[in-house]
């Protein structure tokens, strides 16, 4: 099922929470909503499911228009941070309630509840479990009991709310797989909400940062990363560096050095971001050089901190952790890779 | 140095010695001994203080009857009443966000910090000669004040705090993750309360039926002002009791009594039972009464 948000705004008490939002969903896509917190994603989540109501705007599914439907109406599956399993029923009990309270006329036989029911704890694996009741499970199996009560009604759209936000980094990471595995088996449109870049660069198909109720850019997540549309994104998604620099005839200045990088458009100050990985050590004297303030050793790359132009500004720079520069007081460096915004 | 750390005996900083602890346990159990256990045994002891035939004599005399029937009926009325109202409160103050809602949990709260008298007098005020809407309704051959009515109407303002209050703060603490996932797998309104919400809050609510119940049978001075005791029409137990002791019928008093104290006592042990059993459950709600 595709999803259409067109033109969406919310206001909480006249706070606005989004501001004139647009996302296109395809069908059977996995999409991250991806920002800091205040950002609007959980809200823009919570509007698709019929959780709230926009102030203006409507979402459409496929070419219905949901935006009057109740969260009943719309069919989804939702997936809560915090798991809300019903603490009172077993795991199977848990995983039946959708099917369970429909109306008599399309509601499964007892048997045939049960037997969808324990399908879905097999495809989340947690067979074995089905009288167990959710305080007798851990974090990641809540989590996955979760799921699969969201999948047994056969939601025409998966939403999942910082689905791992509570777990340890070791069972989110494995979560994250099987989450994966999981949509392409079932193939449901899917869209879920994450503040972890990680997480979205790698599960996702497509992302979408957000940030201040805005949605800032919608792409893959490597178009995101690689060609980041605004200050924002290229700060949140991966690491970067920055330097406030003065384009003159394509040429880069910081205060009166040259950067040794050219090819820039415009005139006047700008705002140079360059990721720390991307760069390349230079002898020349056209070229970033700074005093060595700190240096750590991050598993294999060695993170240098740089003083440029006195101790005005501060760089980061990623060496390999064994590169002999990481013992030199003075490193002279030129971005690979970069990007300019207008200064401000 | 480290010697004499060694022989010094590791205690915690909080524990205190042996003979502090004896002494305070001491004066707690005197304290409540003198002022809780012995007055409950002088019930009993004076209630069977002639036998138990005369006690169960007592209890069947027509006034002692008549008050028991009616405490039921009071009970029976305004418990079940306080229920759905203290539902429907704690579910709007916890599950939403509204305009004067510290305002209405304050309201509620007005019952425990009034005194009972004054809860009596209002209605008197309402609903008396003097006022406008008691001769109105008599004139309907409504009767409120010295009637049954009058006296459900003032145990149902003195409990009315009791599920609302035990019920508010668990609610706010569950939150509204349960119902919303309720609501997204397609269960109704209804549905969600009955499935979800209404188990959640089970314990803690039996825990303020209890409580609300025991005040309800148990309340004097509210009462006593809008009864006009009227001897076996509209006397309820604890007026009852009064009475039976003001005409000098010791045992039928404390006979009576004594069915008050018994349930206190039980309504004791089965909240004992049910912090015991449900202590973590019950935990998010303040304890204050």
């Amino acid at each position: 099922m595709e999803v259409r948000v067109q033109n969406v705004r919310k206001e909480f008490d006249r706070f606005p929470a989004l501001h004139d939002v647009s996302l296109d969903i395809a069908s059977g896509e996995l999409i991250a909503l991806l920002g800091p917190s205040g950002s609007g994603k959980t809200t823009l989540l919570r509007l698709i499911a019929g959780l709230e109501r926009p102030t203006a705007g409507k979402i459409f599914f496929g070419a219905e228009d949901a935006s009057e439907k109740s969260v009943q109406e719309r069919n989804i599956g939702f997936v809560f941070q915090h798991y809300a399993l019903f603490r009172h029923m077993t795991i199977l009990e848990n995983v039946s309630f959708g099917l369970e309270v429909r109306p008599r006329a399309t509601r499964p036989a007892k048997a045939e509840i049960r037997r969808r029911a324990r399908e879905l704890l097999d495809l989340v694996q947690l067979s074995g479990l089905e009288k167990r009741y959710p305080s007798q499970l851990s974090g990641g199996q809540r989590q996955r009991v979760a799921l699969a009560r969201a999948l047994a009604i056969e939601p025409r759209v998966l939403l999942l709310d910082e689905p791992f936000g509570a777990l340890d980094a070791q069972v989110r990471r494995e979560l994250r797989k099987w989450l994966r595995e999981i949509h392409d088996r079932t193939g449901h449109t899917t869209v879920f909400v994450t503040h972890d870049q990680e997480e979205a660069l790698e599960l996702a198909d497509r992302l979408c940062v957000m940030s201040q109720g805005k949605i800032e850019q919608v792409g893959t997540p490597d178009s995101v990363y690689d060609h980041p549309q605004s200050p924002f994104v290229f700060g949140f998604i991966g690491e970067s560096s920055t330097l406030p620099v003065t384009v003159e005839r394509g040429d880069l200045w910081l205060g009166d050095r040259p950067l040794g990088v050219s090819g820039a458009e415009g005139n006047g100050p700008a705002q140079l971001y360059f990721r720390p990985h991307d760069i390349e050590l230079v002898e020349a004297d056209a070229a970033l050089s700074g005093v060595v303030a700190s240096s750590r050793r991050v598993g294999g790359t060695r993170r240098v901190e740089l003083e440029l132009g006195g101790s005005a500004h501060r760089v980061e720079i990623d060496l390999p952790f064994d590169h002999p520069a990481g013992e030199r007081s003075q490193i002279s460096f030129r971005p690979k890779r970069w990007k300019l915004f207008p200064a401000g | 140095m480290e010697a004499s750390l060694q022989h010094r005996r590791v205690t915690s900083p909080t524990n205190e010695p042996a003979s502090v602890r004896w002494a305070l346990i001491l004066v707690g159990l005197v304290y409540m001994a003198l002022f809780i256990v012995l007055p409950v045994i002088a019930v009993f002891s004076e209630a069977f203080a002639q036998g138990w035939g005369t006690f169960f004599q007592s209890l069947q005399s027509p006034d002692a009857q008549s008050a028991i029937r009616l405490t039921l009926l009071v009970a029976a009325i305004a418990v079940p009443l306080n229920v759905v109202f203290g539902v429907c409160a704690s579910w709007a103050i916890a599950k939403f966000e509204f305009k004067g809602k510290a305002f209405l949990i304050t309201l509620i709260d007005l019952p425990f910090s009034v005194s009972p008298v004054i809860s009596g007098l209002v209605y008197v005020l309402l609903f008396g000669s003097g006022s406008v809407l008691g001769p109105w309704l008599k004139s309907y051959g409504i009767e409120i004040l010295f009637a049954v009515p009058g006296i459900v109407l003032a145990t149902i303002f003195v409990t009315f705090p009791f599920v609302a209050r035990e019920l508010i703060p668990l609610m706010q603490d569950q939150g509204s993750g349960d119902e919303e996932a309720a609501l997204s797998l397609g269960a109704s309104g209804w549905q969600t309360f009955w499935k979800v919400t209404l188990p959640n809050i089970k314990w803690g609510l039996l825990y303020g039926v209890l409580l609300c119940n025991a005040r309800a049978m148990g309340e004097f001075g509210a009462v006593a002002v809008v009864s006009g005791k009227i001897r076996g029409e509209t006397t309820t137990m604890p007026l009852q009791v009064e009475m039976f002791y003001n005409e000098y019928q010791g045992t039928a008093a404390f006979a009576l009594a004594s069915l008050l104290a018994l349930l206190a006592l039980v309504t004791l042990v089965l909240k004992t039972a049910l912090e015991w059993r449900f202590g973590d459950e019950l935990a998010a709600t303040g304890r204050g009464h």
